[in-house]
C-alpha cells in the first residue's frame, strides 16, 4: 500500500499494527519524529494527517491510506514556515527532542485559528509536553508566528 | 558527529591552564568528508578545542555534552570572543573521551557534565585556548608577510597588517607550526572590548544559540537518531521490584514474533534483540520471566516513610551546628516542628535512555551516546568487553534533556548495552532502547526524604533553627565521595542555610535500600532549599515577623542573596489584587537566585501560579539569554515536581509508568516568568540548576500566606 508522506507517495509493506512513528523513523530514516512515551500522552511524535495533529506512536501506518501525513521535514506550509521562523527568532529550544512536535501542535493551531488569543494558544499546546519548560518562550513563539502570517 | 582525530604524538606539547594543572595540548590534521560543491575541508587542530577548517569555520571541542542548557554555545561563546572571530564561522562538536585532554576540574579530572559546573570550570580554560589560537595565526601571518608581529591586527575572523589580509582557514596550516605561547604570556580582550560574552542574542546578526536552526529544522542528531545498517533494537525487561533477579524465563512466545533475533540473559535483566523496535516490544511482552526476589524491596512508600520517621527521633551525623546546637532548641518561647515529606521524582527526559554498540570482538568498539560521563562509560565498556580503551570510541551525539539521569557513575545503559553485544558477539550493532516505562519504573530516582524541621521562637525572633534529615546517599560509592567525607549531596543547601539566627542544628541520617538514586536538577538543594525556605515563612510568621523582612535583616550580611532577594521583590511590584505571593531566596552551585511567586487561590480551593519574576546572580554572564532560559526551564522543572510528580513505591515496586501517571507540567500550569539578571564581574557559575530550588517554596509560601497552612507534602497536588 501506498502512504502519502510529505507529498511522496511512500510503499508500506509491514505489519497492521506498526505505528507510524517507527516507518517513520526506522525505514524512511526521517527521524525529525521524536519517541517519547508510546502511548500518545506527551506529543513529541506528533505529526499532521490531513493537517490535524495526531499521535504516530500509536497510529497504524495502515490506517493512513489515503491521507495527506504531513512531518516536520516537510513542513512547508505558510503556518509552517512562521511557525519554524519565530521558534529561531526566540531560540526557543532547549533540548530540542520535544520541538518537532510542538511546531506541528502550533502549525495546526495557527491553521484552524491564524490569531489564536493566549488562552487559545494554550488550550491548543497544553498536551504537548516539554521537560525544559520551555513553554514561556513556546507562547510567545506562536503569539510571533501569528504576527508573521500577517 | 564527533571526528577521532589523528593526535599525534610527536607534536604534542603542554600548556598550563589555569585550575587544571598541565593537559595536554595536541596538533593534528584531518580529513572531511567531501562536500560536493566546495571539496574536501581540511580541519587544523590549534590546541585541544579549537579547530579551523580551510572552509573558514571555527570549531570548539566541548567536553561538556549539549543537552539543551546551551553550553554549545556558551562554551563557543568563550572562544569565539578571545580568537576575535566573526559568530558565523563558529561551530561546535563534542569531543572525544579523553579525561587526560578534556577532564573537567571540577570532577577531578574525569570527563563529566553536571554539577551546573561547565561555564565555570571551562571559563579561563577556553580563553586560554581562544587566546593562544589568536596569537598563533598572528604570528604565522608576520611570519608569512614577513612584518612586525605587532602590525598584525586579528578582528572579526580576519587577519591583517597593511595591505595583506587573510581569513583564520587560509592561515590554519601555519598556526598550527607555530609554538603556542606561554599561558602566563597571553592577553585577553578587555571587557569593554566583548563582541559576545555578556551580549543579547541578536537575530539579526545571527548572534544566538547554535543549535537552534538544527534544532528547528530536524537536522540535529541525537543519540536515537542513529541507526546504523542492520542494528538490531534490543529492549531490557528489567526486575519489576528493586533488587530483584532472573530466576528463569521462558522466550517461547517471543522467539515466534517475527523479527526477532536473539533473547539472552544480562546481569541485570532477559535482552530481546529484533530488527527493529515494534517486534522488539512485541517480544518483551511476550516474554515470561520469573523473578527471584530474595533480596529484592518488599515495602511500600508509606512504610519507608515511617522507618524514616523513626530515625528521625534520633540525632543523626551532624552537619552543622552554631551556638548551642540542637540544645538551643529548647529554651524559652515556643517550638514549633513539622515534617516534610519529599518524594521519589523521575527526571523523565523526553529522548528516552539509548546508546548504540557496535562491537567487534577481540578488536574495537564504537559507542554512540548522549552520555554526561563518557570516560566512565568508556572504562565500563573496556572491563566487560576486554578492551583496552584505545580500542573504545565513544562518540557524543545530542541528548534530548537529561536532569541528572545521562550521569551515571555505574555507566549503568553502556553496562547493559556492552553485556548485551558480547552476549550475541558482535554479530551485529546493538541499539538499547529504553521506552518510557522503562525510564520511570528502572529507578535512578531523586532519593525520598524527610526533613523534620524544628524552630524555637523567642520575643519575636527565631532562636534556635534545627533540620534533620532521613534520606538515601547519592554520593555514596561513587568516585565523588571519598570514604569519611559527608555526603555532601544530602545536606547541601540545609548545612549552608546563611540566615543569622544563633543556634542552629543540621543533622542527617543516611538510609540503605535497594531503590537507586541519582542527582535529579539541583540534587540536595530540591528538598533542602523547600524545607529551609517554607519553614522560615512559617516560622516568620509565628514570630509576628513579615518573612521578606526577617530574611532582609537575617541576611544582612551576605550581599549577594540579600542582593537578588531585593532585586526580585523590587521588580515584582504591588501584590495583584486577588492573589498572594510566596518568596524565597537560594544559594546553589554558587549562584544566588531568588523567586517571587504570585498565585491565585480560587474559590473552590484550587490554585494557580500566575506570574514568577527572577533574579539571578551567576558572576559574569556569558549569554544572558541563556542564562533567562535556564532560570525560565528551571523555575517550570522544579514547579512541575512541586505541584504533580511523585515516584511511589508499593509492595517494592514502582507504581507509576508513564506519562499519563507521572504528572509533569504542561503549558496550561507554566506560570508567565520574568528574569532578571545582577550584573556581575565575579567569576561565572552555574545556571543550569540553581533556578530549580527557590520555585518550590515560593509558590508554597504564597499559599502559606493565603491558607495559613503548612506545605509540607509533596507534591502540592491541585488544592491550596
Amino acid at each position: 500500500m501506498k502512504l502519502n508522506i510529505n507529498g511522496k507517495d511512500q510503499e508500506y509493506a509491514g505489519e497492521e499494527d506498526r505505528p507510524l512513528l517507527w516507518y517513520l523513523r526506522e525505514d524512511l530514516k526521517m527521524t525529525g519524529t521524536k519517541f517519547g512515551c508510546g502511548v500518545a500522552a506527551c506529543g513529541a511524535c506528533t505529526v499532521l494527517v490531513d493537517g490535524q495533529p495526531t499521535r504516530a506512536c500509536i497510529t497504524p501506518a495502515v490506517s493512513l491510506e489515503g491521507k495527506k501525513i504531513t512531518t516536520i521535514e516537510g513542513l512547508d506550509t505558510p503556518a509552517g514556515q512562521a511557525v519554524q521562523k519565530a521558534w529561531a527568532e526566540l531560540d526557543v529550544v532547549q533540548c530540542g527532542w520535544c520541538q518537532s512536535g510542538q511546531m506541528l501542535a502550533a502549525t495546526a493551531l495557527l491553521t484552524a485559528t491564524p490569531k489564536p488569543s493566549e488562552q487559545q494558544i494554550t488550550d491548543g499546546m497544553t498536551s504537548n509536553i516539554c521537560r525544559c519548560a520551555t513553554y514561556h518562550r513556546i507562547r510567545g513563539a506562536v503569539a510571533r508566528a501569528s504576527e508573521i502570517m500577517g | 558527529m564527533a571526528d577521532t582525530a589523528t593526535f599525534s604524538p610527536s607534536r604534542r606539547f603542554v600548556l598550563g591552564v589555569v585550575g587544571f594543572g598541565a593537559a595536554g595540548f595536541a596538533v593534528g590534521c584531518d580529513l572531511r568528508a567531501a562536500d560536493a560543491a566546495s571539496g574536501p575541508v581540511t580541519q587544523t587542530a590549534l590546541g585541544p578545542y579549537v579547530r579551523i577548517g580551510t572552509d573558514n569555520t571555527v570549531t570548539v571541542y566541548l567536553r561538556h555534552i549539549e543537552f539543551g542548557q546551551g553550553v554549545s554555545t556558551g562554551l563557543t561563546t568563550i572562544v569565539a570572543e578571545e580568537i576575535d572571530a566573526d559568530w558565523k564561522q563558529m561551530r561546535f562538536e563534542h569531543s572525544p573521551a579523553n579525561d587526560k585532554l578534556y577532564g573537567n576540574p571540577a570532577f577531578g579530572g574525569m570527563m563529566g557534565t553536571g554539577g551546573s559546573t561547565a561555564i565555570f570550570s571551562s571559563y579561563e580554560q577556553l580563553r586560554a585556548a581562544g587566546a593562544s589560537a589568536r596569537e598563533m595565526l598572528r604570528q604565522a601571518a608576520a611570519t608569512k608577510w614577513k612584518v612586525d608581529p605587532s602590525t598584525v591586527v586579528v578582528a572579526k575572523g580576519e587577519v591583517q597588517s597593511g595591505n595583506n589580509k587573510a581569513t583564520f582557514g587560509e592561515l590554519a596550516a601555519e598556526a598550527a607550526a607555530i609554538t603556542p605561547p606561554d599561558a602566563a604570556t597571553l592577553k585577553y580582550k578587555d571587557p569593554s572590548a566583548y563582541a559576545f560574552i555578556g551580549k543579547e542574542r541578536d537575530p539579526a546578526t545571527a548572534f544566538g544559540r547554535l543549535d537552534t536552526q538544527d534544532k528547528v529544522h530536524a537536522k540535529a542528531q541525537y543519540a536515537l537518531d542513529y541507526h546504523p545498517e542492520g542494528a538490531l533494537t534490543a529492549l531490557l525487561a528489567r526486575s519489576p521490584k528493586f533488587g530483584g533477579k532472573v530466576a528463569s524465563f521462558d522466550a517461547t512466545a517471543t522467539k515466534a514474533v517475527p523479527g526477532v533475533t536473539d533473547v539472552v540473559q544480562i546481569s541485570n535483566g532477559v535482552a530481546v534483540l529484533a530488527t527493529n523496535f515494534w517486534a522488539a516490544k512485541k517480544g518483551r511482552d511476550a516474554l515470561k520471566v520469573t523473578w527471584d526476589d530474595s533480596a529484592a524491596e518488599t515495602r511500600s512508600s508509606e512504610a519507608l516513610i515511617a522507618d524514616y520517621k523513626k530515625l528521625l527521633a534520633k540525632p543523626g551525623q551532624e552537619a552543622r551546628k552554631e551556638g548551642a546546637g540542637v540544645a538551643g532548641l529548647k529554651g524559652a518561647g515556643e517550638v514549633i516542628t513539622a515534617d516534610f515529606e519529599f518524594p521519589y521524582l523521575v527526571h523523565a527526559p523526553m529522548e528516552p535512555l539509548n546508546c548504540t554498540i557496535e562491537y567487534k570482538p577481540g578488536e574495537s568498539c564504537t559507542i554512540h551516546s548522549g552520555s554526561q560521563m563518557p570516560t566512565g562509560d568508556q572504562a565500563a565498556a573496556c572491563a566487560i568487553l576486554g578492551l583496552k580503551p584505545e580500542q573504545v570510541v565513544i562518540t557524543t551525539l545530542l541528548a534530548g534533556g537529561s536532569f541528572g539521569r545521562r550521569a551515571t557513575p555505574d555507566a549503568d545503559l553502556v553496562s547493559e548495552a556492552a553485556q548485551i553485544a558480547k552476549a550475541v558477539e558482535g554479530k551485529a550493532p546493538v541499539k538499547l532502547m529504553w521506552t518510557r516505562e522503562d525510564d520511570i519504573r528502572s529507578g535512578k530516582y531523586r532519593p525520598m526524604n524527610v526533613h523534620r524541621m524544628t524552630a524555637r521562637i523567642n520575643n519575636g525572633a527565631i532562636e534556635a533553627w534545627g533540620d534533620r534529615t532521613a534520606i538515601q546517599s547519592i554520593m555514596e560509592g561513587t568516585p565523588f565521595l571519598p570514604p569519611g567525607t559527608p555526603d555532601f549531596s544530602s545536606i547541601e543547601g540545609s548545612n549552608d542555610i546563611a540566615y543569622a539566627i544563633p543556634n542552629i542544628s543540621v543533622d542527617v541520617h543516611l538510609v540503605k535500600q535497594p531503590i537507586s538514586v541519582l542527582w535529579w536538577r539541583s540534587v540536595g538543594h530540591t528538598h533542602t532549599a523547600y524545607a529551609k525556605e517554607h519553614f522560615f515563612d512559617v516560622a516568620a510568621r509565628k514570630a509576628g515577623k513579615d518573612p521578606v523582612e526577617l530574611r532582609r535583616a537575617l541576611l544582612a550580611k551576605e550581599p549577594r542573596q540579600l542582593g537578588v532577594l531585593n532585586l526580585a521583590v523590587e521588580k515584582a511590584g504591588p501584590v495583584p489584587a486577588g492573589k498572594s505571593r510566596g518568596v524565597a531566596v537560594h544559594h546553589s552551585f554558587s549562584s544566588y537566585v531568588a523567586e517571587v511567586a504570585d498565585v491565585t487561590v480560587n474559590a473552590d480551593g484550587t490554585f494557580h501560579v500566575d506570574r514568577v519574576v527572577c533574579a539571578v546572580d551567576c558572576g559574569t554572564v556569558i549569554n544572558p539569554d541563556i542564562v533567562r532560559a535556564q532560570m525560565e526551564g528551571g523555575i517550570g522543572y522544579g514547579l512541575s515536581a512541586i505541584l504533580g510528580e511523585a515516584l511511589t513505591i508499593k509492595d517494592g515496586a514502582p507504581v507509576q509508568s508513564n506519562f499519563y501517571d507521572y504528572n509533569v507540567l504542561r503549558m496550561a500550569q507554566m506560570p508567565k516568568v520574568e528574569v532578571f539578571i545582577v550584573p556581575s564581574t565575579e567569576p561565572p557559575s552555574g545556571v543550569g540548576e540553581p533556578g530549580v530550588p527557590p520555585i518550590g517554596p515560593a509558590v508554597a509560601n504564597a499559599l502559606l500566606a493565603s491558607t495559613g497552612k503548612t506545605y509540607s507534602k509533596l507534591p502540592l497536588g491541585t488544592k491550596a
